[in-house]
């Protein structure tokens, strides 16, 4: 494992193909290669830089900017309990003394048995449903203590695996730009006049 | 499925509604009911006028940018530098102002809408590819809009002369991966470049001029983009006709903490008050349990406080400025009596220190002291010269005045909006806002925190031999 397996590969260079500039899919390649091990390992970012055209140096120093690239394993489950204000003021603690009770372990800690891992992470964009938590990256709104027991026992238990897939799977639908609709990325060095319908419009409308 | 929020408020009441009109669908997200509900019609009526009419409308609209600065979408389009191509536009959907949610709303319950609004400005400014950059802590929304683009493309309004016309465009989804100050429209198009999300120089690095691989780039926020297809469609006329000239049409604004109804409500812009909004009974309902209010933060958690004297204030940007704070990214939280008041500003401060890319001295540095000072207040062990060192780490990141609300009680007057800073993007001076805001409005529950510093005995420095 670790290397991209020719599935991804594939995928990675149509994603490449996307931008006027290979480097810009660096993201969404670390992003490819997580969903693949769970985590970004040494292996991965060697190919992401061959790919890219850049080098395996540059590929971490961008990656490790980004909170949600791991890379080391983390737990199948990572469970991020929001602790920014609007949370905070309605029991963000509470959730994460309960998440740390029922796992055993501390914040920022993975269990033994590599399920689960615990942070307190930043707003959101759920504040008005607070408090609230996402495994991986899947919300829980308003939520108790209570429930967190329940959600944690619930994962375990793998009563959720429909609706929560592992850790570094992100969106489960990806976009696809059909070959005969898409207008294709071009080097901005290539170009130099102005769009095809800003002309015609000059000459009456574009329709 | 329980990933599918509640948000209540925006369904209620009889309000105008502009960008949430489909949130009441169960399947508002699907292409079949934006079709059946006046969906892609923009796009059809612009397509048949010239870009730059279209321009013209929505300068005339005065759409003003929703993702914190408040700048006319029309103008910014403008700006971009004659004869230079090509020219993008970058969406940035990396919503994570803490209070701040909206966007993703946008995108998860209505994506065509977005989309049809990024088709609208490309045409408009001339932009021949977009890139729709989404927060990567939100899954539910990629997936939404990564369908509905699929589904666009499919039926031709997204690629290569859509609708049968010379007008042609690629929208490209792009992940985020978690960082705040991404968010800022020239951290996005480093990161866009597959770079370190680290703020550049303004000037030279406006986006308009020199952006995305050095080209003339847009960045406009999800709701600014959301709002297009309506003034395509019916014109900005009835647009304008919605708010006050200064601020026309409507607003999302997202209202936490200690409300009886926290929801995110499209309001009436210019003219709907933070009484409104906090108390009334379209809207939140009044503070919970029936408790006092003690303070709210206006505008995101970059934004200067207000206190109850500040509640009849409108939605306004410039009187909310005048008064001492900003409307930021449209995102309320309320704070009521039982509010541990400096706790409620190191979860602020935290963030933003947490969040600082470390490009400039100031914030890296400052927020970091800022945060473990107060922490020490917060927990009990800090003196009271910590009150000064907070107020003088601020300074060195915001020299010169602070904007603050007035207050009756303490006999203050308010400091308009905006302040100096030493840094370049306003994550360091945000760090201190809260602190400031906290230590100016309720000085005593600092003061009931610490001790009194021991006066130091300093040992007198006197030359050998001096003296006699
Ligand atoms: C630290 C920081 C974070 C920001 N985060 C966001 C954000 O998450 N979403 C957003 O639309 N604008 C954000 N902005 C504002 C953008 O820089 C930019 O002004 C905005 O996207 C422009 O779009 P608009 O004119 O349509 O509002 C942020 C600004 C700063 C300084
Ligand atoms: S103010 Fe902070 S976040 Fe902004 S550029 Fe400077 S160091 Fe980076
Ligand atoms: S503060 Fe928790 S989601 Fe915004």
């Amino acid at each position: 494992m670790a290397r991209l397996t020719d599935e991804n590969v594939t995928l990675a260079k149509e994603i490449i193909d996307r931008y006027p500039r290979a480097k810009s899919a660096l993201i969404p390649l670390l992003h490819i290669a997580q969903e693949q091990d769970g985590w970004v390992t040494d292996e991965a970012m060697r190919q992401i830089a061959e790919l890219i055209g850049v080098t395996p140096a540059e590929v971490l120093g961008t990656g490790t900017f980004y909170e949600m690239f791991k890379f080391e394993p983390v737990g199948k489950y990572l469970i991020n309990v929001c602790g920014t204000m609007s949370c905070a003021l309605l029991g963000a603690d509470d959730l994460m003394h309960a998440a740390e009770e029922e796992l055993g372990i501390h914040e920022g800690g993975t269990t033994d048995d590599g399920m689960f891992t615990l942070h307190r992470a930043e707003c959101q964009a759920a504040c008005t449903e607070a408090p609230c938590l996402q495994v991986n990256y899947r919300y829980r709104f308003r939520t108790t203590p209570v429930e967190v027991r329940q959600l944690i026992s619930d994962l375990r238990n793998g009563r959720l695996d429909d609706e929560i897939p592992p850790h570094g799977t992100l969106a489960r639908v990806r976009q696809h730009i059909p070959a005969d609709k898409g207008v294709g990325a071009v080097d901005p060095s290539q170009v130099t006049s102005p769009p095809e319908w800003i002309t015609a419009s000059a000459e009456g409308g574009a329709s | 499925m329980t990933s599918f929020p509640w948000a209540p408020g925006f369904i209620d009441g009889d309000r105008p509604k502009i960008v949430t009109s489909r949130f009441q669908y169960e399947d508002s997200h699907t292409l079949e009911r934006y079709l059946a509900t006046g969906g892609y019609e923009g796009l059809r009526s612009v397509l048949a006028r010239s870009p730059h009419d279209m321009h013209e409308e929505v300068r005339s609209s005065t759409l003003l940018g929703r993702g914190g600065a408040g700048f006319p979408a029309g103008v910014k389009w403008g700006l971009t530098p004659d004869g230079v191509f090509p020219r993008y536009l970058v969406v940035n959907g990396d919503e994570s102002e803490p209070g701040t949610y909206k966007d993703r709303l946008l995108m998860e319950r209505d994506p065509h809408q977005l989309i049809e609004g990024c088709l609208i400005a490309c045409y408009a400014a001339g932009l021949s590819r977009c890139f729709l950059y989404i927060r990567g802590e939100m899954a539910l929304a990629q997936e939404r809009v990564a369908q509905a683009l699929n589904d666009a493309y499919a039926a031709g309004f997204i690629g290569k002369n859509i609708l049968g016309s010379s007008f042609s465009i690629d929208i490209v989804l792009h992940w985020g991966a978690g960082a705040y100050v991404v968010g800022e429209e020239t951290a996005l198009i480093e990161s866009l470049e597959g770079n370190r999300g680290m703020p550049r120089l303004k000037p030279p690095y406006f986006p308009a001029a020199i952006g995305l691989y050095g080209q003339p780039t847009i960045v406009n926020n999800v709701e600014t983009l959301s709002n297009l297809p309506f003034i395509a469609t019916n014109g900005a006329a009835e647009y304008t006709a919605i708010g006050t000239e200064s601020s026309p049409g409507t607003r999302m604004v997202a209202v936490s903490g200690h409300v009886r109804r926290p929801g995110v409500y499209e309001i009436i812009n210019g003219t709907t008050t933070f009484r409104d909004l906090l108390y009334g009974e379209e809207f939140c309902q009044g503070i919970r349990d029936d408790n006092e209010l003690k303070a709210f933060v206006p505008g995101g958690g970059s934004a200067p406080w207000f206190l109850p004297d500040q509640l009849d204030l409108p939605f306004e940007g410039r009187l909310v400025g005048a008064a001492g704070s900003m409307l930021g990214s449209g995102a309320i939280m309320v704070m009521d009596s039982t509010t541990d008041i400096p706790a409620a500003a190191l979860t602020l401060t935290k963030f933003y220190a947490h969040e600082s890319c470390g490009k400039c001295v100031p914030c890296r540095e400052g927020g970091t002291w800022l945060m473990r000072i107060l922490d020490r207040v917060v927990e009990g062990t800090g003196t009271t010269d910590d009150l000064d060192l907070l107020l003088e780490v601020g300074g060195s990141i915001c020299p010169g005045d602070m904007p603050h609300a007035a207050s009756a009680d303490l006999q203050l007057e308010a400091t308009p909006f905006p302040y100096k800073m030493t840094t370049i993007c306003f994550v360091g001076p945000s760090a201190y806002v809260p602190v400031h805001s906290a230590l100016t409005l309720f000085r005593s529950e600092f003061e009931a925190r610490v001790a009194p510093s021991r006066t130091r005995s300093r040992i007198p420095v006197t030359a050998v031999g001096a003296g006699s």
